[in-house]
């Protein structure tokens, strides 16, 4: 059946509204994530915002944000920084009732001043998730045209591939926002997908076209679609693991523990810079867990289903051919990431870098097999 | 290798595995001996080493993909030690090019393996001895526990306990209780996932070893018309594991009726099909049957495979009194997409007297060039405009003298020796007395060749196609099937399940009504136990 190359066309033009909604949520993602006061109820944090945060692509807000030293303020965001933390985690309610008490007073008198610049960057935020669900509508759009244009799935070359592992990062994201708030991941979820759908239709973009024969069986719609949904996943859980190594850090070199000693100094605070806002360390470990914890199985999944596709089709079930190879790499790696959680030495940092030494090999097994090994999976259509 | 304090903050909390603890000193004698294996086995089942090997296993495999490996390809292996002469034979030395069958990638593997049975072995004997064990009792104060809340109540304790039983019990709780207080226990089939899920892998690597041990794998080239029957002899390329027994392949064979491809107008495949006439043994009817690429024909373990086509002339070879002394199809090697074919065909008996000072016999061989659709480009010469069979045209040159065939070494039929032939010229449609001629199977006025020594003479009058097909065999194929399905339910189990336990514990308080303290403990990660937990404490207390 001919292509059409007019549906073509339209998914092609949703792809680019999908990228630009994209790259504007993850502005207005920044400028929250950078500007962002305490949520209604914590005491208010203020601070100057850091010049290369803007420069990372902050619109112009930060002529509203108030600036304001003092130390009784500065304690008030220590005590803040781990009274937030605490509660999210649901793991030290005493810890938050403190913090919340001790420094309510203060924390009210700067609600007023700061108002404003809390409004406008929780406004932000909220633009920030309306483009991304518009963005995730465009590219759902864009994915269903062109199977409609070429009759069939639309995931048969890398183009598609990287669009379809680009939206289930986003839905991912969305689902998680759903559930739990983790606004704070957006620009970090967006960058690497803004990147990969860059990629994919700069350098891999494939014009519509039928299946090659190689690809045609109702596996492709099983073991790939597998392949994917994990991939994206992956892609979500190792942007939460980079957040936790910096916030990892960020609390390591904090000089002093909280709560019952002085509060540390103005300098070591505002060292800390962006990073005091991110959720504590073992929130966003937890979530990474939780994330990959879910993609894992699938993963196993579209290993075994491309096992027997395999078999179907080539008589063997497993042949170490290149993408077999890494696909066997970046399982045995999750693997050891699951395994060195509970492994005393292992689990934290450590273990973070095994789960992105996980998704590089996941990268690899994408990217760098496809397009520079040659193999039985040389289908790609670069 | 200790790791500076600031790298490795977490270090000192305890692991899920015990590590090997401080070392006591050795005993001496035969206690040293077995002091030593014990510490071995400790430091070898440890967490600690499994998540070493598992690394090193994919540090492993990472050359295997980067170079050729003989396994899937061995004529890339061969050009890329001829490329490297150095560099080449020095990979080969470390078994670069079968980095899946060499000894350190078996060392890993095996010792990995041995690590799982140490750990899974004790698991399971843990895991049943607490399958028999109730739940731990409550604490003295469940409340104060990491979740923990109570409640009050009018009821005497012992009925404020008896009403919590059913409860937890109707939400799948398992319930021990001693009056006072009360146990219970949710999840336990968290382990039992964990257990299924490190035994699938020793079963699924059983499977691959067997399936390795008893397969067989070969290919043959049928052409239409003709059949193939499932014994050794009749493989043009044969492997088998150690253990297979040769001579008790499965008795079916498979003939070749036809077969049809179909292109796109440019020549692109579309479809291709074989239609076979199958007997599962001797003795039987034949069915037919189809294969197709995606499609294998099976017997028993055994799965027949289309994995190429291509043409095969028919030639003819008549003295001058026209006595046929050779009369066969000859398949011909594809060399590009529009299936412009090597052909090779060796005619030993041709009934000529030995020629010469030397007597070397006159045999004939005619190497040639087969196109399904012929057209003269004018640069290039004769080549094949299009796959299908539309106008099928062959080059030939002959030659005379001896093929070597009598000195026992093996020949390639593809390949011509050609140190003691001499080629002659024919005489054709392209003309008298030329070194090579153009022949048409379809044209009955230009598909015979003339001038061959002794009055001799070539005919190509017909063109079937031929199909190769892959045997493959792997009996213990189903059980890697089974232990890849245990093991995925088994991981999704453990990673989804959480075990927890909840704990009540009554007692009067001071104004003489219950007091009853709630306590929770969740086992695993993942913060959805504080709803949980929440939503049954305030069912509790709704009692």
């Amino acid at each position: 059946m001919p292509v059409d190359l007019g549906l073509a066309r339209l998914s092609d033009n949703l792809l680019f509204v999908a990228v630009v909604c994209y790259s504007l949520a993850m502005l207005g993602y920044a400028a929250e994530f950078a500007f962002r006061r305490r949520r209604a109820g914590e005491p208010v944090v203020e601070r100057q915002p850091e010049a290369a945060l803007v420069g990372a692509g902050g619109p112009p807000i930060a002529g509203a944000v108030p600036s304001g030293e003092g130390a009784g303020q500065q304690a008030s965001e220590r005590d803040d920084d781990r009274a937030g933390g605490a509660g999210r985690d649901g793991a030290g309610r005493a810890g938050a009732g403190r913090a919340g008490a001790g420094r309510a007073g203060a924390g009210r008198a700067g609600a007023g001043r700061a108002g404003a610049g809390r409004d406008q960057a929780a406004l932000a935020g909220k633009i920030a998730v309306a483009l991304t669900i518009l963005g995730w509508l465009a590219h759902v759009g864009s994915l269903v045209a062109r199977g409609f244009a070429t009759h069939r799935v639309p995931w048969g070359n890398m183009y598609e591939f990287s669009s379809a592992i680009s939206l289930v990062a986003v839905t991912t994201f969305l689902v998680l926002m759903a559930r739990q708030p983790v606004r704070y991941l957006g620009v970090f979820v967006m960058l690497p997908v803004v990147c990969y759908l860059g990629l994919a239709g700069k350098v891999l973009y494939t014009a519509a076209g039928p299946l090659v024969p190689a690809l045609n069986s109702y596996w492709i719609k099983i073991h790939v679609v597998a392949a994917i949904i994990a991939s994206g996943v992956f892609m979500v859980g190792a942007a939460t693991t980079v957040l936790y190594l910096f916030k990892e850090r960020w609390e390591r070199r904090q000089p002093v523990p909280y709560p019952d000693e002085p509060g540390p100094g103005v300098a070591v605070v505002t060292r800390g810079g962006i990073l005091a806002r991110l959720p504590a360390a073992e929130t966003l470990d937890r979530t990474a867990y939780r994330v990959i914890a879910f993609a894992f199985p699938i993963w196993t999944f579209a290993v075994i289903a491309g096992a027997i596709w395999a078999e179907a089709a080539w008589g063997r079930y497993w042949g170490w051919d290149p993408k077999e190879t890494w696909s066997f790499i970046t399982w045995v790696i999750y693997a050891g990431y699951l395994h060195a959680r509970a492994t005393a030495g292992w689990r934290g940092r450590r273990a973070a870098l095994v789960a992105l030494t996980g998704f590089a090999a996941l990268f690899i097994d994408y990217y760098v097999v496809n397009i520079w090994i040659t193999g039985l999976h040389s289908y790609a259509g670069v | 290798m200790t790791a500076p304090p600031s790298t490795a903050p977490t270090s000192t909390s305890g692991g899920a595995s015990p590590a090997p603890g401080p070392r006591s000193p050795a005993p001496p004698g035969r206690g040293r001996v077995r002091w030593l294996a014990r510490s071995a086995w400790r430091q070898l089942t440890s967490m600690r080493t499994a998540l070493l090997l598992l690394f090193l296993l994919a540090m492993a495999a990472i050359p295997g993909s980067l170079l050729p490996q003989r396994g899937v390809n061995p004529l890339e292996v061969d050009s890329f030690i001829a490329r490297h002469p150095t560099l080449g034979p020095f990979f080969d030395r470390l078994f670069l090019f079968d980095v899946f069958a060499a000894p350190w990638f078996g060392a890993i593997y095996a010792l990995l393996f041995v690590s799982l049975v140490g750990c899974v072995v004790p698991r399971t004997r843990m895991y049943a001895r607490a399958l028999a064990s109730p739940p731990p009792r409550a604490p003295a104060h469940p409340s104060r526990l990491q979740h923990g809340t109570t409640y009050v109540t009018s009821a005497a304790p012992e009925v404020a306990i008896g009403k919590a039983e059913p409860l937890l019990r109707r939400r799948r709780w398992r319930v021990v209780t001693d009056g006072a207080s009360l146990s219970a226990e949710k999840g336990r089939l968290r382990e039992a996932g964990n257990l299924l899920f490190h035994t699938s892998l020793l079963l699924l690597l059983a499977g691959v070893g067997l399936g390795a041990a008893y397969g067989y794998s070969g290919t043959v080239l049928v052409v239409e018309g003709s059949s193939f029957t499932n014994s050794l002899i009749n493989y043009d390329q044969f492997t088998s594991g150690p253990l297979l027994d040769r001579a008790g392949l499965p008795p079916f064979s498979l003939k070749l009726t036809s077969f049809d491809a179909s292109y796109q107008p440019d020549g692109t495949p579309r479809t291709f099909m074989a239609h076979v006439a199958a007997r599962t043994d001797l003795a039987g009817a034949a069915t037919p049957g189809d294969i197709a690429v995606n499609a294998p024909w099976r017997d028993g373990s055994a799965k027949v495979y289309l994995i190429g086509h291509g043409y095969a002339p028919h030639f003819t070879v008549r003295d001058a009194s026209g006595r046929v002394w050779f009369d066969q199809y000859i398949p011909c090697t594809p060399r590009d997409e529009n299936f412009t074919s090597t052909c090779t065909v060796k005619v030993p008996d041709t009934g000529l007297p030995a020629a010469g000072p030397n007597k070397r016999p006159q045999q004939l061989a005619f190497t040639g060039v087969f196109f399904p659709t012929t057209r003269l480009d004018p640069r290039e010469g004769y080549v094949s405009a299009y796959p299908a069979l539309q106008a099928p045209g062959l080059t030939v040159r002959a030659l005379v003298g001896d093929l070597h065939l009598a000195n026992g070494v093996p020949q390639n039929v593809y390949a011509l020796d050609e140190s003691a032939m001499q080629q002659v010229p024919v005489t054709g449609p392209a003309g008298t007395r030329r070194p090579a001629q153009v022949l048409a199977p379809g044209n009955p006025k230009q598909r015979t060749l003339t001038g061959l020594p002794g009055g001799m003479t070539l005919t190509v009058d017909d063109v079937r196609q031929f199909a190769t097909f892959q045997i493959k065999s792997d009996p213990y194929k189903g059980l890697v099937l089974v232990a890849a399905v245990l093991l995925l339910m088994g991981l999704v189990t453990s990673l989804r399940v959480r075990r927890r336990r909840i704990w009540l514990r009554a007692g009067r308080g001071s104004d003489g009504r219950t007091l009853v303290e709630v306590g929770g403990l969740s086992r695993s990660e993942g913060d959805r136990f504080a709803a949980e937990f929440d939503d049954v404490a305030r069912a509790l207390a709704r009692r």
